[in-house]
């Protein structure tokens, strides 16, 4: 067997310029994520999701630093004032600046719901790339451990390990990927048994290439649409997800909060009147969930184009 | 390069005789399971006992219809299916029975060309890297030797080397079947493994992929094994075609003389079957009825007897072997 290198390759000849002509010219039409985002900014409403989802970020971690408010001492005198000059959102029951807590608690639930969804999804891509891939009896083990946990209810699911752990930020963070990988980990399982058939995996193969390469390299970029679609989605339920734990009062531990803590706590009030405790958390988690949803509607619009116009 | 290398490299290629790829017997039967354990109930006989050489620099021709095996057969060579039985050997080495380490270097040697030029190019790589991987696999080159080579190769095969950042979907069928070569060459193998190369191609592509294929196989002496299902193509690429049917090779032979004078029932009427681009020519059109028999359940004896125009009652009863039936020839029929 010779020792083939790059230098030998430099030295061969070319063997006639008339296969050149015959090989012709490429169009142009760049890669198949300039041909996604051409289709993504097509797309009016997604457009205006992306904008409301910026601007939810810079509310909640650049607000803080223009509008100053104390979000950690309580100051009982102040308490359930209604919209004015000093407090254009009123103030809470314990005297909290409503718009200044609605930037804080925005914080931990944009923090929970793009971390769990990050956790969720590499973890569950991994896990339905692996069973895919290898197949067999690990497939069939790795699986239906899925679908025992698919199984369980997730609310139930949810209220029993909040119980049991201290809810603090890492944790609730955790207990919302737990319950959040199962879904990727099926789609991506599905897509990998039909791609790890595919030619471009035996000419791996062929090469010499393992099968950590063929994994990485081939078989998760290739389920790319599916995985960026997913997790959009994830974000959207992580935030809801987070909203109804803390509604049940297994949220983060006060002083922080989470738009999901600020409604349940509102709704004590409800007969009340005092409207401001309700609208802006149970409207900030509205329009987030509806924007990352319109996000993930387009892309996965967007992933579909590039497959038809292969 | 290393002494043991040196020594290694002079054992192996130029100074060794005999040919390059030996197959024997080569046996590969795909279960079919059934019933509540999943346990094989049947057997797809796709290769059931194939034998051929291919020397250096030769191009093989491998015919037959779909479902002859003939696919199976290239894919159990290169290990991408395991055998069932049976032995190869590339440059006498045993390929089956080499260990993970060795067959990394024997895979260096030996690479394929696929049939599907869009299924065979990963739509999320840019062509350069589709190039380069083989090479980063066995980490020959620096990034920046390995771009020289990459720029190289694509113009090798016709096509540019500031084409290496695009992706699969920019190029047409033909270009991608391009890709698909510049990738095989990538490593320098001995062998190329054609599994029809050209058959999803327009025809006015066709007859270019094959030239850039011989050209390239003067060029850097490769050896082929060309799988097709297309006489016409086989006849014009090959030095000498093996016809296989039903998982079985029944006649192998000098190109030119196998197609004038055919001995096997099969091959002779796969040849009357090529259309010759003359509307005044008439021939006598051997035609077969009904479809290739089941793998699972093949006829018995002659594999053929079934759709054979001069099949006898000992057809079925003694299989016919491989025996010579001209020079350099041999064929599996009774009657040849």
């Amino acid at each position: 067997m010779s020792e083939p290198t790059v230098s030998e390759l430099d030295s061969l000849p070319v063997p006639e310029v008339r296969a050149l002509a015959e090989g012709g010219e490429a169009k142009v039409a760049g890669s198949a994520w300039k041909l996604a985002a051409y289709v993504f900014v097509e797309n009016r409403l997604a457009v205006a999701g992306l904008g409301v989802v910026v601007f939810m970020f810079l509310f909640c971690f650049v607000g803080p630093l223009l509008y100053h408010t104390d979000q950690i001492n309580t100051d009982i005198t102040q308490f359930t004032l209604p919209p004015s000059p000093a407090h254009p959102l009123g103030t809470d029951n314990v005297g909290y600046d409503v718009l200044g807590r609605l930037m804080v608690g925005g914080q931990t639930s944009l923090e929970i719901g793009v971390i769990a969804a990050l956790l969720a999804t590499t973890f569950g891509v991994l896990w339905g790339a692996i069973a895919g891939f290898v197949g067999g009896w690990l497939d069939q083990v790795m699986m239906r451990i899925v679908d025992s946990m698919l199984a369980i209810p997730t609310l139930f699911l949810l209220l029993v390990l909040a119980a049991m752990f201290v809810p603090s930020l890492p944790m609730l963070i955790f207990i919302v990927a737990l319950v959040a990988w199962l879904v990727p980990a099926r789609l991506i399982r599905g897509e990998t048994l039909s791609l790890r058939t595919r030619e471009y995996v035996d000419a791996v193969r062929v090469m010499g290439g393992g099968d950590v390469r063929i994994v990485l390299r081939h078989i998760i970029p290739n389920t790319i649409g599916t995985i960026m679609v997913n997790a959009t989605f994830q974000v959207a339920d992580a935030i809801l997800t987070i909203a109804a734990l803390s509604f049940l009062g297994l949220g983060v531990p006060p002083p922080a909060t989470n738009w999901g803590g600020m409604l349940s706590n509102g709704v004590s009030y409800t007969f009340a009147g005092y409207w401001w405790l309700i609208y802006p958390a149970g409207l900030a988690i509205v329009i987030t969930v509806v924007a990352f949803n319109l996000i993930g509607d387009a892309m996965r619009d967007a992933f579909e184009v590039r497959l038809q116009r292969r | 390069m290393s002494r043991e290398l040196v020594a290694e490299v002079e054992a192996a290629s130029p100074t060794r005789k005999g040919p390059l790829l030996e197959v024997r017997d080569l046996v590969k039967h795909f279960p079919i399971k059934g019933g509540l354990l999943q346990l094989p109930v049947a057997w797809v006989k796709a290769v059931d006992g194939v034998s051929f050489d291919i020397q250096r620099g030769e191009t093989l021709g491998l015919v037959g219809e779909s479902g002859s095996g003939k696919s199976t057969v290239a894919r159990t060579i290169l290990r991408l299916i395991p055998p069932t039985s049976g032995e190869v050997l590339l440059e006498g080495k045993s390929v089956f029975k080499a260990s993970a380490n060795e067959m990394k270097k024997i895979r260096r040697d030996m690479q394929i060309i696929f049939q599907d030029p869009y299924g065979s190019l990963n739509p999320r790589m840019p062509v350069g890297e589709i190039i380069a991987e083989g090479l980063v696999v066995h980490g020959i080159g620096s990034p920046k030797e390995r771009e020289a080579a990459v720029n190289r190769l694509l113009e090798i095969v016709g096509l540019r080397g500031q084409h290496r950042g695009r992706f699969p979907h920019e190029f047409s069928g033909g270009q991608r079947q391009r890709i698909g070569i510049a990738r095989a060459l990538a490593l320098t193998p001995n062998l190329v493994i054609a599994d029809e190369p050209v058959s999803a191609l327009d025809v006015s592509i066709q007859s270019q992929v094959l030239n850039l294929l011989s050209d390239l196989q003067k060029e850097f002496n490769l050896t082929y094994l060309f799988v097709a299902h297309n006489m016409a193509v086989v006849e014009q690429v090959s030095d000498r075609i093996a016809v296989m049917y039903l998982g079985k090779i029944v006649e192998v032979g000098p190109a030119e003389e196998l197609v004038r004078n055919p001995k096997h029932p099969y091959t002779q009427a796969l040849i009357s079957a090529v259309p010759v681009p003359d509307p005044a020519y008439r021939r006598e059109r051997t035609v077969l009825k009904g479809d290739i028999p089941s793998p699972i359940n093949p006829p018995s004896g002659c594999h053929f007897r079934t759709r054979c125009p001069i099949a006898t009652e000992r057809c079925a009863v003694e299989e016919p072997l491989l025996r010579p039936v001209g020079k350099d020839q041999i064929a599996a029929c009774h009657y040849a």
